[in-house]
């Protein structure tokens, strides 16, 4: 049953886009930031975890937690120095800065590691799958991608609702300057939630990287599926970018099956269609 | 008599606009002595500023924060090749209509991609961009994904490019330069004068208010929504028609080159970034300052980029107002004013 499959393997590879997506939705929703190097600094990620486990020769989840540290720090940094200076009404200084930084990264890349394809090595569990129902396998890594796109969304949603983190996030995205009335100290949730960003997007880098190869020229066509995702799933809500990103993995699914050569055109089509029909996305929060 | 009136021109405009006369004229007679590496330099240079120009009015001016641009250089590109290639068009003829055919694409996405607020029609507009890549690509007689040349004999009939030979003495090649290099010149003063003559008239002024806020703007009677698609479709008119241009010069297509956003898009933003947003002067400082970085560091490749990229970063945290901003806010420098000042009539 190809048509069926076809639907598996589109929302299996909808939690990689949901994973790309998150990162993005987290620091647009806290403030108001669109941080267009987000697919680079993926990238980035991808190559970090690659050579912690070539260089120093840590297994992959090592070399997973230890660039999710750097990268939170990287994160945090980066709003200190730079983001923090351009912040403010006008959109335009912070688009430029981080496609500024896009470019930087994705030239760096290229200088540091060459235009060659990589992949990041998982040993068995690349190859390896799981028997959901009888004539029914999926490949255990596509799955886990998914599974860690749930996780991430429900730990980011408790980290949001539960703890006074989240409620630091919540309060400066609804009112910087009362939240700062409020004992808040504005310049680290910001620099907090941009580092979470990046922290989230090492996973999204991992779970990629093992499923697919990648260069450093594929980051914007990354930041891209995210921001697809965040759009057709509804701005402002967790599970509705979990959710796009499905939709998303489906159109992309669904239109490479009808010709190989529509698969990322699908993608971007079905985005263009739901700005027409929902331009709120098809799962918008209740609140705006 | 009125005791105060508006004043724009300052002196130092006046002297301007008769250097810039005389820049422009020597500009048009320069193929009569120069090489042809200069010609095609210069090439680069006016349809770089012309682009710049019209990014600089649509995300600078008007706040339409655009990183798609690249698709109407691409779509004009590719309406040039159909018409000579599909319909047999002379090309100078041609491109008008690729910058129609850029403009009528426009007015269906601008519906589109104006329902995403502020930093997300950046994105959105990247978006629409590749997905007409990716159409682009689709069509195998303008040569599919790998793309397709236009050979000279196909050209030499062209509208013009007898009379240049004539003129100047010059085998086909050199004078499709000459030709495209004029068209380029022509292009890039009519743009620069259209935009200079928008934001002087009230309707530059209304655009400016819609930007900085428009529901204050809406309630003095400005029709925000209006005066920005208006703006996007007027500048992607521009911008196909110089896409063709370029094209022409180039005789060889292909949707990643066509539509590429570093190309098209990344380096218009640096020289907009690096001269000073929100100038007429400012492309033309910062296309001057690509170009020589360009003649100086294109042969490392990405270093280069990266190098673009950290100056952009560094001028927009240390001088967001660019080289020229910082140089006219220091000096009262105004060669192409938009500012309005207030004083006592004489």
């Amino acid at each position: 049953m190809s048509g069926f499959d076809t639907i598996i393997e589109g929302v299996l590879l909808g939690g990689v886009y949901a994973l790309f997506a998150l990162g993005l939705s987290l620091i647009f929703g806290i403030m108001r930031l669109v941080n267009l190097a987000h697919g680079d600094l993926i990238l980035l990620a991808a190559y970090l975890v690659l050579s912690a486990t070539t260089a120093l020769g840590v297994p992959l989840a090592v070399a997973s937690l230890l660039v999710v540290a750097a990268m939170f720090v990287l994160g945090f940094v980066l709003q200190r120095l730079v983001l923090e200076r351009v912040l403010g009404d006008d959109i335009l200084p912070p688009l430029l800065v981080t496609f500024g930084l896009s470019i930087m990264i994705q030239n760096g890349l290229l200088l540091g590691y060459g235009a060659d394809s990589r992949r990041l090595q998982a040993g068995a569990f690349e190859s390896s799958s799981v028997t959901l129902a009888p004539g029914l396998s999926v490949g255990l890594a596509p799955l886990t991608a998914l599974v860690t796109a749930i996780a991430a969304v429900a730990l980011l949603q408790l980290i949001f609702y539960r703890t006074s983190l989240g409620r630091a996030f919540r309060a400066t995205a609804d009112n910087p300057a009362i939240a700062q009335l409020m004992g808040v100290n504005e310049r680290n949730v910001y620099a907090i939630a941009v580092g979470l960003s990046l922290a989230v997007s090492v996973i999204a880098a991992v779970v990629f990287g093992i499923r697919a190869s990648f260069d450093p020229s594929i980051g914007p066509a990354r930041l891209l599926y995210a921001f697809e995702a965040v759009i057709i799933g509804g701005l402002g809500s967790l599970w509705g970018t979990l959710a796009g990103g499905i939709v998303l993995g489906l159109a992309q699914a669904i239109g490479g099956r009808i010709n190989p050569e529509w698969q990322i055109l699908a993608g971007h089509l079905t985005f263009l269609a739901v700005l027409m029909v929902r331009p709120r996305g098809l799962f918008p929060a209740r609140r705006t | 008599m009125p005791v105060w009136q508006i004043r724009v021109g300052t002196r130092l405009s006046r002297i301007a606009a008769v250097a810039g006369i005389v820049l422009v004229v020597v500009l048009a007679v320069l193929p009569a002595i120069a090489s042809r590496n200069l010609i095609q330099d210069l090439i680069f240079v006016l349809t770089m500023l012309t682009l710049a120009q019209l990014w600089n009015v649509l995300a600078g001016w008007g706040g339409l924060v655009s990183v798609g641009q690249q698709a109407f250089v691409g779509l004009g590109a590719y309406a040039l090749f159909a018409g000579i290639v599909m319909a047999g068009l002379d090309p100078v003829a041609a491109i008008p209509l690729a910058g129609l055919f850029a403009a009528l694409i426009a007015a269906v996405l601008g519906p589109l991609l104006f329902r995403l607020e502020g930093p997300y029609f950046a994105i959105g507009s990247w978006v629409a961009a590749e997905a007409l890549r990716l159409i682009c690509a689709q069509f195998k007689s303008l040569g599919g994904g790998t793309g397709m040349s236009i050979s000279p004999s196909e050209l030499s009939q062209m509208f013009g490019l007898k009379a240049v030979q004539a003129l100047l003495g010059l085998r086909p090649a050199a004078a499709r330069d000459v030709l495209v290099y004029w068209l380029a010149l022509l292009l890039a003063v009519l743009v620069t004068l259209g935009i200079y003559a928008f934001m002087r008239s009230r309707h530059g002024l209304a655009l400016a208010a819609s930007r900085d806020n428009a529901a204050a703007a809406r309630s003095v009677g400005v029709r925000t929504a209006r005066i920005r698609h208006v703006l996007w479709i007027a500048v992607a008119f521009a911008t196909g028609t110089v896409g063709a241009v370029v094209y022409l010069q180039k005789a060889r297509i292909s949707p990643d080159a066509a539509f590429s956003v570093i190309d098209w898009t990344a380096y218009v933003i640096f020289i907009v970034v690096i001269g000073g947003v929100r100038t007429i002067e400012g492309p033309m400082v910062g296309v001057l300052l690509l170009w020589g970085l360009v003649t100086w560091l294109a042969q490392y490749g990405s270093l280069y980029l990266v190098v673009l990229g950290t100056l952009a970063i560094l001028i927009m945290l240390f001088m967001p107002r660019g080289v020229w901003g910082a140089a006219a806010r220091r000096w009262q420098w105004q060669l192409f004013p938009t500012q309005r000042w207030l004083g006592r009539s004489r």
